[in-house]
């Protein structure tokens, strides 16, 4: 029997902000234990949330990025459970309303191109976070309570792992150079949360589903979601059914093993939020914002390949996060050559970064700094053998034009200076001057060497080989 | 009235809020719930055709904080309200179910 796989993807994405959703307690990470936290986010009796506008308009940014539609009349709504980590026993949410609905993106899996569609996203409150002790205890950090999320539910229209995990690039690509959150599943700011039914090819049911946690990577989806899939074949193919469970992905082992079989479905209660007035979103606004949104990925690339001359790779290279591509258009804009400003990127920056294991927002290293080393090779100052040295200094926070100067790197490439240097040379080494006028090409390489010896390496490779040219066959 | 809810849902209700009745406060609640939910049974014959549900007490809108972060520095204070806290967290009995987690 052959079955086709259908995949439902629940992404929560955590916003940067300065302040909460419904407090104004700082958005941070690493702080000590709750200490960004007021009376609202302990959910105390009496207090009145607020609406962070900044977080309406980050909603606004990633459903525009999504291609959804906004809904112009929202209000919040309280999810009720109780748990440790979710002081008011309720999350506030969206749930009739939610911010956005019918988006897309676009995958691709080994060149075939598929629009994967958005059934909905909607912006809520995280919870805190419990840190679980072998002493009978659990300790609740309230920090992260009240911080941002959007949550985005995909449309039934994953149906291979390799599709899912296509869809987790697209989202996080597109989520990120809106710069609405670092999207990083390392550091939590993405979550994914995963279900997966099969059904026999034809049918018009679609098969009970399983939920998978603990999937902490792109990668651990993908074969979570192949484990699961090849599993669930197999129980049916041997006659029994699938549980309505949620399993949890092994990463020791690649399988996915039993957590809990779900009962009926979960009862949120789910009723209006009274403490906050509702949302109009009007369509100047969301014009407004779209009108000062960072230009997605993929209209950067062809910008890069077809009015800056790059290639296709380049320009995808360039485009792996908005940080890089962002870096690369102010160098450009500063006067750098686009194609020597994407190769400095991709090479010397990228091994810097890898070496030193930074981010480019954490070196000293500026568009300006590059484009101005760039545009000093450029106009003949200094060759590029001198700017590996140079751009040891523009890491180093130092202005190129300064660090040529201070370390007398000029490229000597004036003739008035070189031709004495070339005709003391040409006097000091008449065999090889014979030899270059019997045929023998060699000669010729080992002249310019005598003359970059001379010369501490400074010379101009170009000038020199020019006027030692003219000056053998003047002779 | 009709009786609109059991025993067993007002278990189930509780339940969801990890409450825990004996048999005599199940048969005391249950009634008064009976009489709440019928008080709502009233209030749904009234004819609410063309009438937009209501999300909210005020026609007020978009009222809407800048973003901006104000630390309240209440830490302490906060912790003195919790049942037991440790180097600034707050202590409670060991939670086995991760089925709370934001969702």
């Amino acid at each position: 029997m052959n079955f086709e796989t259908t995949i439902g993807l629940e992404v929560h994405v955590e916003m940067k902000t300065n302040s909460k959703i419904f407090s104004p307690s700082p958005v941070q990470f690493g702080s000590e234990p709750n200490a960004n936290t007021n009376v609202i986010d302990w959910g105390y009796p009496g207090v009145l949330p607020s609406t962070n506008k900044g977080v309406v308009e980050n909603g606004i940014r990633a459903a525009l990025a999504l291609h959804a539609e906004i809904e112009p009349h929202q209000h919040f709504d309280r999810k009720n459970y109780f748990y440790p980590d979710n002081p008011k026993a309720y999350q506030i949410s969206q749930s009739v309303s939610p911010l956005g609905h019918d988006g897309w993106v676009e995958i691709d899996v080994d060149g075939e191109k598929k629009k994967i569609g958005i059934a909905e996203m909607h912006i809520e409150e995280d919870a805190g976070k419990n840190t679980h002790s072998p002493n009978g205890y659990s300790y609740v950090d309230l920090n992260r309570q009240g911080t941002p999320l959007i949550e985005i539910v995909s449309k039934p229209d994953i149906s291979s792992p390799d599709e899912a995990y296509a869809y987790l690039e697209a989202l996080r690509e597109r989520i990120q150079f809106t710069g609405i959150s670092d999207v990083k599943m390392e550091e939590g700011s993405m979550r994914v949360d995963v279900n997966i039914s099969i059904r026999p090819v034809g049918s018009d049911k679609y098969g009970t589903k399983t939920e998978l946690k603990n999937l902490n990577s792109f990668n651990y989806v993908r074969k979570g979601l192949l484990f699961e899939e090849q599993r669930q074949q197999r129980v049916l193919m041997s006659g029994g059914e699938i549980g309505q469970e949620t399993r949890r992905y092994d990463e020791t082992t690649g399988q996915t093993i039993l957590m809990r079989v779900k009962e009926g479905s979960d009862d949120y209660r789910y009723f209006p939020e009274p403490d906050l007035p509702s949302l109009e979103i009007s369509e100047d606004w969301v014009k407004e914002i779209g009108d000062t949104m960072p230009q997605m990925p993929n209209n950067r690339r062809d910008r890069y390949v077809n009015e800056l001359g790059l290639t296709e790779y380049d320009a995808m290279v360039l485009t792996q996060t908005k940080e890089m591509s962002d870096f690369f258009e102010a160098t450009v804009a500063d006067g750098a050559d686009a194609k020597l400003a994407s190769n400095y990127l991709q090479g010397d920056v990228n091994a810097y970064l890898n070496d030193e294991q930074v981010d480019l927002a954490a070196t000293k290293l500026t568009p300006a700094n590059l484009s101005g080393m760039i545009k000093l090779i450029d106009d003949g100052t200094i060759s590029s053998k001198m700017a590996k040295k140079v751009f040891k200094g523009i890491v180093a926070g130092e202005n190129p034009a300064e660090y040529v100067k201070a370390h007398g790197l000029v490229q000597l490439s004036d003739p008035a200076q070189l031709q004495p240097i070339i005709d003391e040379i040409l006097a000091n080494n008449e065999q090889s001057v014979t030899d270059f006028k019997n045929g023998k090409d060699r000669a010729v390489g080992f002249l310019v060497g005598q003359i970059m010896k001379q010369t501490k390496g400074q010379a101009n490779p170009q000038v020199v080989n020019q006027l030692l040219m003219k000056s053998l066959q003047a002779l | 009235m009709a009786s609109q809810i059991d025993e067993q849902q007002v278990q189930h209700v509780a339940s969801l809020a990890k409450l825990k009745f004996t048999d005599e406060e199940l048969s005391e609640f249950t009634p008064q719930l009976e009489s709440i939910i019928d008080l709502f049974e009233t209030l749904e014959k009234v004819d609410t055709t063309g009438v937009e549900p209501m999300t909210s007490a005020t026609d007020r809108v978009n009222v809407m904080r800048e973003d901006v972060a104000v630390n309240s520095h209440q830490r302490d204070a906060l912790l003195k309200n919790a049942p037991d806290a440790e180097d600034g967290y707050i202590k409670v009995p060991a939670i086995i179910d991760e089925s709370g987690d934001a969702e």
